[in-house]
């Protein structure tokens, strides 16, 4: 097992994330922020909070919870505990963010973005992680990556965040 | 590490009997997901795309029938209604044949209700199907238990320690076996209540924690929930109770019964409702019923179902 980020480069992450963010996105006005369950909320809301500190603005939050949009029921025997996909805004012709822990083979975003579409016509749909591990299998692309790391297949991430009980470290191990 | 969430090892769903507690509240979780559906546009998901769910119903059905069919098209999943008066079934097919065949037509799933106690049990053993017992006979109606408990939780927040009385046909009901089974599971406080005939003997053998009160006024007093159960007429009531008058007289719940509960009391009924009988139309239609409530849970109870029994196929 090896530590890949503590509690300070986190942090350090998420200032620089939100600096992009917010200069990629100007004003803010139309820019809604979506986090995908559990992790990804996490990260969504420290996001805000910095954005917040930055630049005095609140972005509205949405979550998003992938399961019944997964592309291997039938295929994957462990059980998803599914929880609830709140989005209480209007998200016809907003920027959205899509917010995510890590990013590996494509298909939570894949799953998050027919979701999405589902509820409307955003005008932009761009995603935010914390690391992209690489080894997609399918075309999607992260505009906003905290720390990009080489991996395995045989490797796994785990996010032991504060909002679950960690003390903010990710560590990656062999399965 | 994280902890791991409960593991759903069921390819059937024949009975709350069969179910831990850990099961009931993972059916219950993932239900109010799939509930937050229903206020979009597309209530739909992809879940199951590409299965298949055949309808056998051997006994009249009009809210069962069309929710579990709501629940699959919800879910992507392709739907087939067998009617039994249309079918093979009136060639005198046996119901192992006619589920084989299903089976034969990859069947991913066949909800069954049937009018003999078991009958699901046997297709289960006999075809490679999921079963989901719809109803059948006496014996237990889970998905109308699971609702009825989705319903109360939402409401009261707990199932733990709830007074809940049940009221009417005990005897002729797989709602309250169901009930039963799933309430006393969640360690609610059970009380039945109705004519002595139509509550079985020994039934405080199978459930000990219960209690049977034969006079309503009192069972109802200091009640979270009161389930009213429908009279089954077509169940030969005529030698268990004297008239229908006097049935609803001291069995029917009334407006001014309802004002010796607590405010706050929640008002079931699975439906359909003999109004006037066993439930009055100002009771149904009262601020405590939850009765349309139990309608709409119900949909999202049978897709978390599906759902979660599709994991194990």
């Amino acid at each position: 097992m090896r530590v890949i980020l503590k509690e300070e480069q986190i942090k350090r992450i998420i200032q620089t994330l939100a600096k992009k963010v917010v200069k990629k996105y100007k004003k803010l006005d139309n820019l809604v922020i979506i986090g995908i369950h559990t992790n990804g909320v996490y990260i969504a809301q420290r996001l805000i909070e910095t954005i917040k500190r930055l630049k005095n603005k609140i972005i509205k939050l949405g979550y998003l919870d992938i399961t019944f949009y997964r592309d291997d029921i039938g295929y994957r025997k462990e059980i998803q505990q599914p929880k609830e996909t709140k989005i209480d805004f209007d998200i016809n012709n907003k920027d959205i963010l899509l917010v995510d822990d890590v990013l590996y083979t494509g298909r939570t975003i894949r799953a998050a973005m027919e979701q999405i579409l589902e509820l409307g016509r955003p005008k932009s749909i761009s995603v935010l992680v914390l690391i992209d591990r690489g080894l997609r299998e399918l075309p999607i692309y992260a505009e906003f990556v905290g720390k990009k790391i080489k991996t395995t297949n045989n490797q796994q991430i785990e996010l032991l965040l504060k909002e679950t009980g960690g003390n903010d470290t990710i560590v990656l191990y062999r399965k | 590490m994280l902890k791991q969430p409960h593991k759903f090892i069921h390819k059937h769903l024949l009975g709350l009997e069969h179910l831990s507690k850990e099961d009931i509240e993972l059916i219950l979780d993932t239900a109010k997901p799939f509930k937050t559906l229903f206020t979009r546009t597309i209530k739909k998901v992809p879940t199951l795309r590409g299965r298949s769910v055949v309808l056998l119903f051997y006994e009249p059905s009009t809210r069962t029938r069309t929710s579990f069919e709501l629940a699959a098209k919800r879910l992507s999943a392709d739907t087939v209604n067998i009617s039994v008066q249309t079918s093979s079934v009136q060639k005198g097919e046996s119901l192992i044949d006619t589920a084989k065949t299903l089976e034969s037509m990859k069947a991913d799933f066949i909800v069954i209700r049937h009018s003999y106690s078991g009958a699901p049990y046997i297709l289960a053993q006999n075809v490679s199907s999921s079963i989901i017992n719809a109803g059948d006979g006496f014996h237990e109606h889970p998905t109308q238990g699971l609702l009825d408990i989705f319903t109360i939780r939402e409401k009261k927040k707990k199932i733990e320690n709830l007074k809940i009385v049940i009221v009417g046909d005990i005897l002729h009901s797989r709602v309250a076996r169901s009930n039963l089974w799933g309430l006393t599971k969640l360690n609610a406080k059970i009380v039945l209540c109705g004519p002595p005939t139509l509550i079985p003997k020994d039934i405080d053998k199978i459930f000990p924690q219960i209690d049977i009160e034969y006079n309503l006024d009192k069972a109802i007093k200091d009640a979270d929930v009161i389930n009213i159960l429908r009279v089954q007429f077509e169940r030969q009531l005529e030698h268990l109770f004297p008239s229908v008058r006097e049935y609803s007289l001291l069995y029917g719940m009334t407006k001014e019964r309802l004002a010796k509960a607590k405010n706050d009391v929640l008002i079931l009924h699975p439906g359909p409702m003999n109004r006037g009988i066993e439930i009055t139309t100002d009771v149904a239609d009262s601020v405590n019923s939850v009765i349309n409530e139990q309608v709409t849970n119900g949909i999202a109870i049978r897709m978390a179902v599906l759902y979660l029994l599709s994991l194990n196929q």
